[in-house]
């Protein structure tokens, strides 16, 4: 299958003007989505996945302002420079989003039903009544049982799992290029977590979707994703294939994530490997490479320049001066790839 | 389902009812006077005294005489004027139709001002509109309501003439005529209420617009506008629900003072009139009434929240 270009991300570059000095929640960050594809953006909070998602969505606070030279390429317009209006018309009908907690993320006032058939009277030419209809066969879709009476439910009368559902089919209503899940099921039970991502698997299989999968869960994006971006203070550190990223991680960060993962199998740890320190103040960023205050392979070449995003031979795109060697490092990141497969 | 709730919060204005009206019945017979030195003047002789508040059966004890008014009251008799022998139902049932009158006019000007201030305040944030708002919001509060009842008087109708200063006309007899009788009480006593129902609700919707299902609701491709009326309100009206039942009854207070400055013949100035003539049986029936029409508004409140707000159980 040639792969087709659905979404891009150029140069995107995000400050919010402090007292202080600015802040850069997004700095500097490129990558594109290709129709039917899973990508998995993951970073710790605060490393700019959110500010980047809601950036595509046109969503973010009238306090993030934007560099004239960043760009978000959806079918050949830039979304940063649509008006409102236009905007509009893409929200929800050809982007959609699913938020990290559905019992805040659904009116609480309002039946599911009306909620879903929202969206559609909103893009479509179709009557309330048979958006409603649409709504129910989304309901079925999504797999929440007696959709018929669960129609006219309000969110409080349905459990965590079947609130996502609700928001996944209010996603799906007008059948969109992209959907953007926002930590979808950080707030839900591990059993209920794995019935979403199959689902959110299955429909991506089905209808060819591309979804753009925002997590800090390394279990959650094995699962589920193609490829993998993985953010750091603002910049993405690491791109690739989930197999290659999985298998061979070349930044530290990237190794270090992995490492603080529990395995299911191989020898049993005395205590997880932490990546140690925090993450720095975003008004006092290093010089150089962000990580370079927690990585345990930093030099003085790290600390006075910054990296950028190369090719590396092994396949993944990454922003190190010292790429991991694959040999080295072996015995360690095998037991962490078998406990996600 | 419904109707079974209903029933319940009906149950609860049973006791509410009886402990309310026996309060303020003993508190009216503490009030400094005695009815029938008032009525027989300084020089009666103790004799025509005692017959006399025999007659009124007002030498029995304090609770005797209430359970004996409460008999007739669940009868819907109230009594006789102490001092014009008029029936108390008669005469507060004819205020009543006056007061409420006001008062709902009144409800009208605080719910549809709030609600305007509010959502202007909300949607154009920062600019004039806003800034209006929270300048009145403030203001409502702060300005006695008899004093804006002056000033609207020397203004509007003694130098401008467009409405009468006082008096007072039926809906049911002249429209218009009541409109324009109405107009100045209602909104000296509406201020207030429009105030507290602006910031209420200015800052319950400023809080419900940053909720995460308002930016669902942006995330669909909704408009600001339909963001605000059609996902914020409903939410945001919960709090304020509350705000506006509380705001019938102190109201309805207010009354007292409003339909004196307007000469208004409603409940108000026959509770004032009432109290100076030591007219118990007359002052029992006024409060009587206030007290129901509170309980009344309290328990339609409760309804409107359940409507509004679907994870009430009933």
């Amino acid at each position: 299958m040639k792969e087709e270009l659905l979404l891009e991300v150029k140069n995107l570059e995000t400050f919010i003007p402090t007292p202080k000095g600015q802040i850069k929640p997004v700095n500097d960050v490129s990558f594109s989505i290709n129709k039917g594809e899973i990508v998995a953006l993951v970073g710790e909070s605060g490393s700019g996945k959110s500010v980047t998602s809601l950036s595509i969505m046109g969503l973010n606070a009238s306090a993030i302002q934007y560099r004239p030279e960043s760009s978000i390429f959806f079918n050949d317009k830039d979304l940063l420079k649509l008006k409102e209006k236009e905007m509009r018309k893409i929200r929800g009908n050809n982007i959609a989003m699913i938020f990290q907690d559905p019992m805040f993320s659904l009116n609480p006032v309002h039946p599911i039903g009306r909620q879903i058939a929202e969206s559609i009277v909103l893009h479509k030419k179709v009557k309330y009544k048979d958006a409603l209809v649409t709504a129910l066969e989304l309901l079925n879709k999504v797999g929440i049982p007696d959709a018929k009476r669960r129609l006219n439910d309000y969110p409080h009368q349905l459990s965590g799992g079947m609130r996502q559902r609700v928001m996944i089919a209010m996603a799906l209503a007008c059948d969109p290029k992209l959907i953007i899940a926002d930590e979808p099921t950080t707030a839900l039970d591990v059993t209920i977590q794995a019935q979403i991502l199959n689902l959110l698997h299955k429909l991506q299989k089905e209808s060819g979707i591309a979804i753009l999968l925002i997590t800090h869960d390394l279990g959650v994006v094995a699962e589920t994703a193609d490829r993998v971006l993985v953010m750091y203070c603002g910049k993405i550190v690491e791109e690739g294939t989930v197999e290659d990223i999985f298998e061979n991680p070349l930044h530290p960060y990237t190794r270090g994530l992995m490492a603080s993962v529990p395995e299911l199998y191989g020898p049993t740890k005395e205590k997880l490997d932490a990546i140690p320190g925090v993450v720095p103040n975003p008004l006092e960023l290093p010089k150089g490479c962000n990580f370079v205050t927690r990585c345990s392979y930093a030099t003085e070449k790290c600390s006075q320049n910054a990296p950028t995003l190369l090719k590396h031979p092994s396949g993944n795109r990454v922003s190190c001066w010292y790429p991991l060697e694959k040999e080295g490092e072996r015995g360690h990141y095998e037991t962490a790839a078998t406990s996600f497969s | 389902m419904f109707l079974k709730y209903l029933a319940r919060r009906l149950l609860y204005v049973i006791p509410l009812l009886f402990i309310t009206t026996l309060i303020v019945f003993s508190f009216i017979l503490l009030i400094p006077g005695d009815p029938v030195l008032a009525l027989l003047g300084e020089n009666a002789t103790p004799e025509k005294v005692a017959q006399l508040r025999q007659q009124l059966g007002l030498d029995q004890p304090i609770i005797m005489q209430y359970f004996d008014w409460l008999k007739n009251a669940l009868q819907g008799d109230l009594g006789r004027s102490i001092f014009t022998g008029q029936l108390v139902e008669e005469a507060v049932f004819s205020r009543l139709t006056v007061t409420f009158q006001l008062v709902v006019a009144a409800m009208v000007i605080s719910v549809v001002g709030g609600m305007f201030f509010a959502i202007t305040s909300i949607y154009y944030p920062n600019s004039w509109m806003d800034y209006v708002a929270r300048f009145f919001g403030t203001l409502g509060t702060a300005i006695p309501n008899f004093w804006l009842a002056m000033l609207l008087v020397l203004f509007f109708s003694l130098k401008l003439g467009w409405v009468p200063a006082t008096g007072f006309t039926s809906i049911n007899d002249n429209p218009v005529d009541f409109l324009k009788g109405i107009l100045l009480p209602a909104i000296s006593l509406g201020a207030m209420g429009t105030a507290q129902i602006t910031r209420h609700l200015r800052s319950s919707l400023m809080e419900v617009m940053n909720a995460d299902y308002v930016r669902t609701a942006y995330s669909k491709g909704v408009k600001r506008w339909r963001a605000i009326f059609n996902h914020g309100l409903q939410n945001a009206m919960l709090p304020v629900v509350t705000t506006i039942g509380i705001l019938f009854g102190n109201l309805l207070g207010a009354t007292v003072v409003i339909e004196t400055v307007f000469a208004i013949p409603g409940m108000g100035q026959l509770a004032v009139n009432s109290i100076l003539q030591r007219d118990f049986t007359m002052l029992q029936g006024v409060v009587l009434v206030m007290i129901v029409l509170v309980i009344i508004i309290n328990f339609i409140t409760d309804i409107v929240y359940a409507i509004l707000d679907p994870r009430i159980e009933y």
